[in-house]
């Protein structure tokens, strides 16, 4: 494996996650999009990390760590505010969440 | 200057570390004290901020030199602090406009003032990062921060629904920012912004990396930074996140939101990417330009049909984003100082002038343009107070508005930008239009039904005051000029 590959993969799921933000008809996948768009940064991170930098060098290694904390800690606010979402609209299809336009 | 340890840097962290304590202790109070008095949390709150602008003070005067805390991660200069207290004044105006709200709900108050000490940290924070990681974990937390307080109102659609709509646009793009931002650290092999700048001028000239793919790289960036800037085209969120949020947070991220995203557009574009062979290779100033005249001419277009004053204001906003991101173009410390001195203005004119949309909202129940008619009547010290606002914000001399707008294109032309320039004037002849629709309601029509006078509180009045003031006078102070200047003359040109 070469950084060549991981870079491919991650590339992949960057363009997996926006499309699926963009296509994606429930909140939940947008969010799910949104993970990937993440984990998509966080293999460069650890790629770049292991192959850029001298192997004792482990900084990339730990922004993709705060990478995986900062992930969750969005879900977290994401569903949390979906559930407000749902309590207001009764529905969670970004089209149906509509009032505020112009 | 070598970085200090972790130990060491306590000391200079000292105006974050108060935060986190006051939040807390925001927190705890609101365990205690009863509903009735919640007010004692928003005072508390206040008075940390009290605390944290002394310790910002004592921090900037006993240092002699700018000194990178924490391993480098963090930098602490003269930059930094003019934000710091830039931001405590927005963080303090809008516990004040909290306090007056009649929107808050008075039994979660307590979370709400710990949400905006954690808010303000996270700007603190954003104004002083020169790391990759602390730059993404600082914009991190002003982000999820902002997308909470923005749907503070759970009983409202409006609020629920921009929360939404503004965690989707900044998840996104911060995603899309950290994608930018893990090429970065590819090329260069490190998080540091000075060595970043450093290695990535030897690549390209060496051609071991291609330009293409560092302007790739910025542009990645450029979308998280955009986004909390509101700039075109990741501008979308706006409008519809300052129609929904409480009124008071929609001044907060107009003024601050923006304010610490400039900082950290400056710092990363200017001590990062400002030297002159990388601008060879990669000629993002030009990018920058054609985002800027974007920016200004979508925010007013769009302004001119609105009917909601909160949905006027944030496209109004949207258009002075795009007047002080001239001054980024040209990466000149004149261009610098032109934006950090417009952003003391704006901050006194547009708090100013959402205060006014708070006071009105409270007494008529309504944003829209019609809730003004007649106010010159009803109640002429503000009515004349919001005239003064509007008007700094089109950029009439004799208010500070103009002088700001002045040093930005000042700074344009002598670069011989000469058609951004022109094209920030056109903007603001079409920005008199709309202001002058709110006028027009307030002087030259009507109210509907049998009108009342609106009573106000000598508070209230003291508060505008402390907006109006500086909007009159702060373009005739020579101090504002020159502690603006300073801020930028010790930023690290590399």
């Amino acid at each position: 494996m070469t950084l060549q590959h991981y870079l491919v993969i991650s590339a992949i799921l960057f363009t997996l996650g926006i499309f699926a933000v963009l296509t994606r008809r429930n909140a939940i996948s947008i969010l799910m999009g949104i993970e990937l768009i993440l984990n998509s940064c966080n293999l460069n991170f650890a790629a770049f990390s292991r192959f850029m930098t001298p192997p004792e060098d482990i900084s990339g290694q730990v922004i993709a760590i705060f990478g995986i904390v900062l992930a969750a800690a969005e879900a977290a606010v994401f569903l949390a505010i979906i559930l407000a979402i749902y309590r207001e609209f009764g529905s969670i299809r970004p089209n149906e969440v509509d009032t505020l336009k112009g | 200057m070598q970085p200090l340890s972790n130990i060491e840097s306590l000391l200079y962290f000292s105006p974050e570390i108060l935060l986190v304590i006051f939040a807390t202790a925001v927190i705890l109070l609101d365990l205690v004290v009863k509903d009735s008095e919640s007010v004692a949390v928003a005072y508390l709150s206040l008075v940390g901020l009290i605390c944290v602008f002394a310790a910002v003070l004592i921090t900037h005067f006993s240092l002699r030199n700018p000194v990178s805390l924490f391993l480098g991660m963090i930098r602490l200069d003269e930059f930094s602090t003019f934000f710091k207290i830039l931001l405590l004044l927005a963080t303090a105006a809008t516990v004040l406009f909290s306090l007056r709200s009649e929107e808050l709900d008075a039994r979660l108050k307590g979370e709400y003032y710990a949400l905006l000490l954690a808010i303000t940290l996270g700007m603190f924070l954003m104004a002083s990062s020169t790391n990759l990681l602390m730059i993404f974990i600082s914009l991190e937390t002003v982000s999820l921060t902002s997308y909470i307080l923005a749907g503070f109102l759970t009983h409202s659609p409006r609020s629920s629904e921009a929360a939404f709509k503004y965690i989707t646009y900044g998840a996104v793009a911060s995603g899309t920012m950290l994608f930018g931002l893990s090429f970065l650290f590819g090329m260069a092999g490190s998080g540091d912004l000075g060595q970043i700048s450093m290695r990535l001028t030897e690549l390209l000239a060496s051609g071991e990396v291609a330009p293409l793919a560092v302007l790739i790289a910025i542009t990645f960036v450029l979308a998280g930074v955009g986004y909390k800037i509101a700039s075109v085209p990741f501008h979308m969120w706006s409008p519809d996140v300052y129609e929904g949020a409480p009124i008071p947070i929609t001044a907060f991220l107009s003024v601050a939101s923006k304010s610490a995203g400039f900082a950290l557009f400056i710092r990363f574009f200017y001590a990062g990417f400002g030297n002159t062979e990388l601008m060879q290779a990669v000629d993002w100033p030009f990018m920058l330009a054609i985002v800027s005249a974007l920016t200004m001419t979508v925010g007013n277009l769009a302004a001119l049909p609105q009917q909601n004053v909160k949905r006027l204001l944030a496209y109004s906003s949207i258009a002075h984003g795009g007047y002080l991101l001239m001054g980024g173009v040209l990466l000149t410390s004149e261009g610098i100082g032109a934006i950090l001195f417009y952003l003391v203005v704006y901050l006194f004119m547009n708090l100013g002038a959402f205060y006014v949309v708070v006071l009105i909202a409270n007494e008529v129940g309504s944003e829209m343009v019609e809730g003004y008619r007649g106010l010159s009547s009803r109640a002429p010290l503000v009515a004349w107070a919001m005239v003064i606002f509007l008007v700094s914000l089109a950029g009439i001399p004799p208010f500070a508005g103009f002088f700001g707008k002045w040093l930005l294109f000042a700074a344009v032309i002598e670069q011989g930008y000469y058609w951004l320039a022109f094209v920030g004037l056109l903007n603001s002849v079409v920005s008199l239009y709309y202001y002058a629709r709110i006028v027009k309601a307030m002087f030259f029509e009507d109210a509907d039904e049998e009108t009342t006078d609106f009573s106000f509180s000598t508070g209230t009045f003291a508060l505008l005051s402390v907006f109006v003031i500086p909007t009159i006078f702060i373009g005739f102070l020579n101090i504002f000029y020159t502690f603006s200047n300073i801020s930028v003359s010790v930023m690290p040109m590399q």
